[in-house]
């Protein structure tokens, strides 16, 4: 580093800030201090686990692109314009953000659910929602759409509006703007508000077991599945637990190196 | 489930964070003695009823509950939670408390309680036996084999010569219940007790096979409880006469 010298941190600052850092990593370590490390490939390799892990992923990935293709838009509505009940349109998109997922899935239950409010005429069309892996990526969407306009709002007002005022006085059209100068500037916003989703999406619980039940292979997903196992075989648990940490830290590591590389 | 050894910094670590909450959660009255009942969560209307009479019975004692599936409470009271009572819906998690030395006494059995057909209000699928929820088109919900609710639906469907294929296997009673009442699901299996408590928001449909999934609910009192006395109070007001009507109030079966 180049910079001047840094003013540096009053001492103290250090102490809350390592009791912090052993508050999230202590529970992690106690995790891999618990798994039967001499049955643990069999665990995690069990025709169910296999299958939850297999699920999540699948509808993870979905969930994200859902969440790319409609949260896109969304930020940039929020960030680029105004109109009169924009801060209340916000707060209410963002909601998801605190709700407990349990409340988020009874809302889609009372939505999407066979006596819903467009469950009915779903039905008539012939689409069915109810206990199938459309409801799993459903739930998953709703609670991580917000994650994604969120950081990808951020990243918009940071980024400002200087290169596309440039561009449009040069005569370039709203949509080239977009495509040709927002998008590309925040770039790493986006990618990072991707991943968020997608880690979510991977460890969304509440939500999928109230909306859309549980199944081998259909809804019943890798936090589903850990929860069920805890009821027989609490070892297995603890090392699927391990297996969606290690996921989670892949993820974020791969976010970080992706967010840098742009 | 077996115990590890913990490496000493991370339980060392533990325990320096969990000094500063348990410090805090402790904030009862000084005079008040209070009761930990550790129970099924199919026993939450009953044992509160329960606990309104021990608490008119004995000053100064307070009984709170630990209301959640019966192998949540069993890990729980492994891991040192602090329970002087367990109420079990099944056997075999209470058989875990009496294998790991934990229970006080010889757990005894209080309640039985029985599996039904659960359908939304005005029955849309038609159902009428066990063998109906075996239909193609026909959604059926029932719990996971791996809780005891799902275990007897397994025995229900063994015993009805079935092969059934649910949409949906759910962890808790709980969930299934509520698959019926919002009419996600055209059946479920619950207990008795579960269809008495939904009121007018489900209908029952009794089933001959019912006695093969007969689940019996046994209680026992804590090792190592600081209140054993009121501990084994509260489980003989469980068995007394007052116990038992009110729980067969609630649907249960009486052993």
């Amino acid at each position: 580093m180049s910079e001047p010298s840094s003013v540096g941190l009053p001492r103290w600052v250090f102490l809350p800030a390592l009791l912090g850092a052993a508050f999230v990593l202590v529970p992690l370590l106690a995790i891999v201090a618990r798994v039967d490390w001499t049955n643990f490939l069999a665990l995690v390799t069990s025709e169910s686990s296999v299958a939850a892990l297999w699920l999540s992923l699948r509808t993870a990935t979905v969930s994200t692109l859902l969440c790319v293709l409609m949260g896109v838009p969304m930020a940039t509505v929020l960030a680029r314009t105004r109109f009169p009940g924009q801060g209340l349109l916000r707060s209410l998109v963002l909601l998801p953000l605190v709700l407990p997922p349990v409340v988020g899935g009874i809302a889609l239950l009372y939505t999407f659910g066979r006596r819903g409010l467009l469950g009915h005429s779903m039905e008539v069309l012939g689409i069915e929602i109810a206990f199938s892996t459309t409801a799993v990526v459903l739930a998953q969407t709703f609670v991580a759409l917000p994650f994604l306009v969120v950081s990808l709002e951020g990243a918009l007002r940071t980024a400002g509006e200087r290169y596309e005022r440039v561009a449009a006085t040069l005569g370039a059209s709203p949509g080239t703007v977009l495509r040709r100068i927002t998008l590309p500037l925040v770039m790493p916003g986006l990618a990072s508000g991707a991943v968020l989703a997608f880690a979510r999406c991977l460890g969304e619980f509440g939500a999928t077991i109230t909306f859309a039940g549980s199944l081998q292979g259909v809804t019943r997903t890798l936090p589903l599945e850990i929860y069920l196992q805890r009821e027989t075989d609490p070892d297995a648990a603890v090392a699927l637990s391990l297996v969606l940490v290690l996921v989670a830290v892949v993820v974020l590591g791969w976010a970080r190196r992706g967010g840098r590389a742009w | 489930m077996k115990m590890r050894r913990t490496p000493k910094l991370v339980s060392l670590g533990l325990a320096a964070l969990l000094l500063g909450s348990t410090l805090g959660a402790c904030g009862s009255d000084d005079d008040e003695t209070v009761l930990h009942v550790y129970a099924a969560a199919s026993l939450k209307t009953t044992f509160e009823q329960l606990a309104d009479e021990f608490e008119d019975q004995h000053d100064d004692v307070e009984v709170e509950f630990n209301f959640a599936g019966s192998s949540d409470l069993v890990s729980q009271i492994q891991n040192g939670a602090g329970a002087d009572v367990f109420a079990s819906a099944d056997e075999a998690n209470m058989t875990k408390l009496v294998d790991d030395d934990l229970a006080a006494d010889a757990p005894q059995l209080f309640a039985t309680n029985t599996l039904i057909i659960a359908v939304p209000k005005g029955n849309p699928a038609g159902i009428t036996s066990l063998a109906d929820l075996a239909k193609s088109g026909v959604k059926l919900v029932v719990c996971a084999p791996e809780v005891p609710c799902g275990a007897a639906a397994g025995r229900a469907e063994a015993a009805a010569e079935l092969d059934w294929k649910p949409v949906s296997e759910e962890a808790s009673v709980t969930d299934v219940l509520n698959k019926v009442i919002t009419g996600e699901a055209d059946a479920g299996l619950v207990y008795v007790t579960d269809v008495i408590a939904a009121g007018d928001k489900v209908e029952g449909i009794a089933f001959p096979e019912a006695e093969a999934t007969l689940n019996k609910y046994p209680i026992a009192t804590v090792k190592g409880s600081d209140n054993e006395k009121l501990a084994n109070a509260f489980a003989d007001l469980v068995l007394s006469e007052k116990g038992r009507s009110i729980l067969e109030g609630a649907g249960f079966a009486l052993p």
